[in-house]
């Protein structure tokens, strides 16, 4: 039902495919995707357990904390980071900004993040993720927008949040809103989903398919103010199938314990005494912020 | 009814799980020591192979696990699980440890990053043409005799991508990521 264009054709060998980016966010399942600003730290990610690592030069909390505009890393921080562990490297891309993303393939990253977390370069366009051979991951708030994000050539979507404050409180908002309007559509007529598509502004025949099967066409995963080992249980009892840990790690007082706690969190998210065992005198979590409070919602970017 | 294990760590779980129940297999999920109750086999799925032998440490599944297959339990190791269960990691973590059990020289990563990932049609002894998923996949550089090789690639250079060394299958590609139940089943009926 989703078009699916072939990035290169070589003999019988097929890359680029929708089954082969989709394959790999599923390998990701049930694992911690870390922001790095540093080869030590993604060194530290990888001794932990962290499925892939995302190289960035700011983590959200310092983005939100200084300001201006936050654009694609340098590619020699990226290089760095690639030569120095053996797991997936992903890197952000600013919405919309094609031509980074352009960049960022060329450096051979395992994953571009078009991030709300870094200023957009298109207020009314995402990238058209079709036209690349390397995966992209999207944010979302609703279904809707994951919906149109994935026919956008999304292969993994993962809840906005609100990055960078240590506060899980708006993951947890999303990730329900997207759960609710999937059940939804589950158990809706096949009469209603015209004016449910249109509801949702998502294409028609992805709300078919999610009527259907219930479920999104790609993985869906946890972003967004994830900062203690409970707060990744939590996320993963609600239907997310990975998480990414922005600042909630090297924010903390004791990173590679922090960082190994929520792995194991993440792993064994439905045994509390295992999650209580691995909580344990971990130290200080990120001092976080009340949404509330906030100057910049993030998680508005993004359409 | 047969009843295997799909370690459970981390990693495309879910579809080495329907893959198997779609077979008529009862399936354990395996996260913890006393999971391995009572099991016929164990498939151990794609993921990041540091991850979970970073996991099947903390989890205590290193021990049970390393004394099954020496006691020749049927495993399925498929891309990462490959990793896991090969006796030498090139291009790996200096670090890095597998339970050393299949006699193959694998190297991480060896057909390159998630940009050169790719689908390839493969024959494979016994089942026929199938088609491959290869995912950031580990290459096999070397096999032993005992080793037997079920299907090979001509990609720079010719190597195995499905080996079978006795209850051992390791696979550089992921069949569980299509609805070809063929590799699968030939790994339950060999029980």
């Amino acid at each position: 039902m989703i078009p699916v264009r072939l990035s290169a054709m070589t003999n019988s060998t097929q890359t680029g495919s929708t089954l082969v980016k989709r394959g790999l966010a599923d390998m990701l399942r049930g694992g911690v995707i870390m922001d790095v600003v540093n080869p030590e730290q993604a060194k530290i990610a990888e001794d932990s357990g962290a499925v892939a690592v995302m190289a960035l030069e700011r983590v959200p909390f310092d983005i939100r904390r200084d300001g201006g505009v936050a654009r694609m890393s340098d590619p020699k921080m990226i290089q760095e980071i690639q030569a120095t562990v053996t797991i997936p490297v992903m890197a952000k891309a600013r919405i919309g900004h094609f031509a980074e993303a352009q960049i960022l393939q060329s450096l051979d990253v395992d994953y571009i993040d078009e991030s709300e977390v870094l200023t957009p370069a298109d207020e009314a366009n995402h990238i058209d993720k079709w036209a690349f051979t390397v995966p992209f991951v999207c944010g979302a708030t609703n279904l809707g927008e994951a919906l149109r994000r994935i026919s956008e050539g999304a292969c993994m979507i993962r809840s906005k949040g609100e990055a960078g404050t240590g506060n899980v409180v708006e993951a947890v908002r999303h990730l329900r809103t997207i759960n609710q309007q999937i059940r939804r559509l589950h158990t809706a007529d096949a009469s209603e989903l015209f004016s449910l598509a249109k509801d949702l502004q998502a294409p028609l025949p992805l709300v078919q398919e999610i009527a259907e099967t219930g479920q999104l066409p790609v993985p869906l995963f946890c972003a967004g103010g994830i900062s203690t080992p409970a707060d990744a249980a939590l996320v993963l009892q609600l239907g997310a199938q990975a998480v990414f840990v922005g600042s909630g790690i090297f924010k903390s007082q004791d990173p590679i314990r922090m960082a190994s706690a929520i792995v194991e969190a993440t792993t064994h998210y439905q045994d509390a005494s295992i999650v209580a065992k691995v909580s344990t005198g971990l130290g200080e979590a990120m001092k976080g912020w009340e949404t509330a409070t906030l100057e910049t919602r993030l998680a508005e970017r993004g359409w | 009814m047969t009843r295997v294990g799909v370690l459970a760590l981390q990693g495309d779980v879910r579809e080495h799980q329907a893959m198997l129940e779609s077979l008529d297999v009862e399936v354990v999920r395996v996260k913890r020591p006393h999971d391995l109750d009572d099991l016929q086999g164990i498939v151990f799925p794609g993921g990041e192979s540091t991850a979970m032998a970073h996991l099947l440490k903390s989890s205590e599944l290193r021990e049970p696990l390393s004394e099954l297959i020496v006691s020749g339990f049927p495993v399925l190791g498929t891309c990462a699980g490959l990793i896991l269960l090969s006796n030498e990691i090139l291009d790996g973590r200096a670090d890095q440890w597998s339970f050393g059990a299949l006699d193959v020289a694998v190297r991480r990563n060896g057909y390159g990053r998630q940009i050169a990932s790719f689908e390839v049609s493969v024959e494979v002894s016994g089942v026929g043409e199938y088609e491959a998923v290869f995912i950031r996949a580990p290459r096999i550089e070397r096999v032993a005799a005992s080793t037997t090789v079920l299907a090979t690639l001509d990609r720079e250079g010719d190597h195995p991508v499905l080996v079978r060394q006795g209850n051992l299958w390791g696979c550089s590609f992921h069949p569980e990521l299509t609805s070809d139940t063929r590799i699968h089943d030939a790994f339950i009926q060999s029980f």
